[in-house]
């Protein structure tokens, strides 16, 4: 994407000024190498890529449908679930990760996630090209799935940006009720620069439509044996500037394993190394508010249309697909949970229909785009049994205080969607299958292939997020601490980190 | 003078007010409270996480009443507030050493 940058404007010149001394960070191989394939087949130079009124409206849209399901969404839905004494806690903490996150995306978060890195590290994490949003004017173009449409590059940075703060902010739900605000406050920046930039680029960077189309075509057209060779060798070096799970062919439309698996397992070795509420299996934890709840999940729900439908980054049927498959997975797996609850444990509950929403959310997110609607349909109703058997019987088995059930319900499902992608993006299951840009058509579908890299995908994800989110939650024990006093946790982090009560009645 | 206080289940305050209406008692507190008795308590359950729920919604009323009308009071909320399951609640008859009427000075029977 970062070759279609058209940095002849003066908004933009004034943006490179100052990230000037990131400028040696610039891989200069891929632009170098198209200049070369353009110089070979001038015949073929594509077109600048088109920008679309109607998609940029589509994406601006979809941008605050995203930031609506983090605030309020999922500070109500959060935010009902635990005791009143630490409401404004969540709330307070939620609000400052979508903040934070905001401002680190816009400094390096972008630049590092979505341009080319170099060296080594190319398929682990991009550079700082775009650092401070350098060269990107009103009219940059940002690639989209198809070939020759475009979309300003300024609303695929806030659409992104969206993302990147959703993730950090599902992770709090883990360690709720007992973390310091002083805590979060280092963690968040931390994490997102360590765990999720590298893992989004890991996922999502590539060198777009427009870039393998235009090397595809000229490999088509080459004539004699040495210019194939080198129209081959040229086509090969863009399908390589990528990230490294993308090369790998694991596919994940709207964020499985980027998103849902991710902020599951750093909010599962959080709620671990942070440890049990005071009280745990003891005092009664009961939500303060379902009615709340209710409220964020519906407006997660709402949003979730963004989320899913966005990642087409076009307003095109197939964002309609994404679109219908964000309604179906989610009212079979509320369904599934509600009916398993009821058999298990005698009684269908409120908590039980809205937790079940999330999870088919959750788990419909990697295959929005993929999967057809009977597809998802079963993708919901085994995703609510699956997180419920997570949620309550392994929950109690281990007694981790997962607070909020972010790894029952996120990670957990996060997983079956990223798996089940492998499996429903078949044609045969209704699925689209997977478009092959050098030879312009649907690729052929192989369950071996691509589930070892669905597979891949969710064990390094684990692994990377485990790990490196292990590593933050210690480092911030030790420069600042993760609890507050026993007293002050009894009395509630609003008072004791906020100074102020949510209900003054 | 006695005060006859009853905790009786929340639903049953109507029913139990118009009754002691209905003898000439016409003063009545009313208080939210929690409790258990034989009812025990019930179970709530939140995803995985089970609470037994041991404290009950109650109200708690008190009458303060001449020490002849007392079964009478008693007969009126009884008759009112029983449905025959455990959890009706309980009546305590106890005495009152003094009364006054803030607006007027009145005491004793005078400010009942």
């Amino acid at each position: 994407m970062q070759t279609l940058s058209n940095s002849n404007n003066d908004l933009s010149q004034v943006m490179e000024k100052s990230s000037m001394k990131f400028k040696n960070w610039i891989r200069v191989g891929l632009p170098a190498l198209l200049m070369a394939i353009i110089a070979i087949a001038p015949a073929f130079a594509a077109d600048a890529p088109k920008i679309d009124k109607g998609d940029t409206t589509w994406m601006m849209t979809a941008t605050v449908l995203v930031l609506v399901m983090t605030i309020p969404g999922l500070s109500l839905f959060y935010g009902g679930l635990v005791r009143s004494k630490n409401m404004l806690s969540m709330l307070t903490q939620v609000f400052y990760t979508e903040c934070i996150v905001l401002l680190i995306w816009v400094l390096y978060g972008y630049s590092l996630t979505f341009t080319g890195g170099s060296g080594a590290t190319a398929d682990f994490i991009g550079g700082f090209s775009k650092a401070f949003l350098a060269g990107i004017a009103p009219d940059t173009p940002a690639a989209t799935f198809s070939v020759g449409v475009a979309i300003p590059e300024g609303v695929y940075v806030m659409f992104q940006m969206t993302f990147a703060a959703i993730t950090a902010a599902l992770i709090l739900g883990s360690v709720a009720e007992r973390t310091k605000f002083s805590a979060i406050v280092l963690f968040m920046p931390l994490w997102i620069t360590f765990v999720y930039f590298p893992i989004a680029h890991m996922v999502w960077y590539w060198s777009g439509p427009d870039a393998i189309d235009a090397a595809a075509k000229v490999l088509a057209a080459a004539a004699d044996p040495k210019a194939k060779a080198a129209a081959q060798e040229a086509l090969d070096a863009v399908l390589a500037d990528g990230g490294y799970l993308y090369k790998a062919g694991a596919i994940d439309f709207a964020g499985g394993s980027v998103v849902h698996i991710n902020a599951g397992i750093a909010g599962f070795v959080g709620c671990l190394i942070v440890g049990k509420r005071v009280g745990f299996g003891k005092d009664v934890m009961a939500p303060h508010s379902l009615v709340m709840s209710m409220i964020g999940c519906c407006l997660l729900w709402f949003g979730w249309f963004g989320f899913n439908a966005g990642s087409n980054l076009e307003a095109a049927g197939s964002a309609v697909v994404a679109f219908l498959n964000t309604f179906i997975a989610t009212a079979a797996c509320a369904m599934s949970w509600m009916f398993v609850e009821w058999i298990v444990k005698g009684k269908p509950s409120m908590l039980g229909a809205i937790s079940g929403a999330v999870a088919g959310l959750v788990a419909v997110t990697p295959a929005s785009g993929y999967a057809g609607a009977m597809g998802s349909l079963v993708l919901g109703l085994v995703a609510g049994v699956v997180c419920f058997f997570f949620c309550t019987t392994v929950k109690n088995i281990f007694k981790y205080d997962d607070s909020l059930d972010v790894f029952g319900v996120h990670c957990i499902g996060g997983i079956i969607g990223a798996l089940g992608t492998g499996i429903l993006v078949n044609p045969a299951l209704g699925g689209t299958g997977i478009f092959d840009y050098t030879v312009n058509k649907v690729g052929d579908y192989d369950l071996m292939t691509q589930m070892v890299a669905q597979g891949k995908a969710v064990i390094i994800t684990l692994l990377w997020s485990g790990i490196g989110s292990a590593i933050i939650w210690k480092v911030v024990d030790i420069i600042v601490g993760l609890r507050p006093s026993i007293d002050k946790e009894r009395e509630g982090l609003d008072l004791s980190d906020h100074g102020e009560r949510a209900y003054n009645m | 003078m006695k005060i006859v206080m009853a905790i009786i289940k929340p639903f049953k305050l109507e029913e139990v007010r118009d009754a002691l209406t209905g003898i000439g008692i016409h003063g009545l507190t009313v208080t939210e409270v929690k409790g258990y008795g034989r009812q025990k308590g019930h179970t709530e359950i939140y995803r995985g996480a089970e609470y037994a729920v041991n404290f009950l919604p109650k109200l708690k009323i008190e009458v303060a009443v001449a020490t002849d009308q007392v079964k009478k009071v008693i007969g009126a909320i009884t008759g009112a507030a029983k449905t025959g399951q455990i959890g009706d609640g309980k009546i305590f008859v106890y005495t009152i050493d003094q009364a006054v009427r803030i607006r007027t000075g009145e005491t004793d029977a005078d400010a009942l």
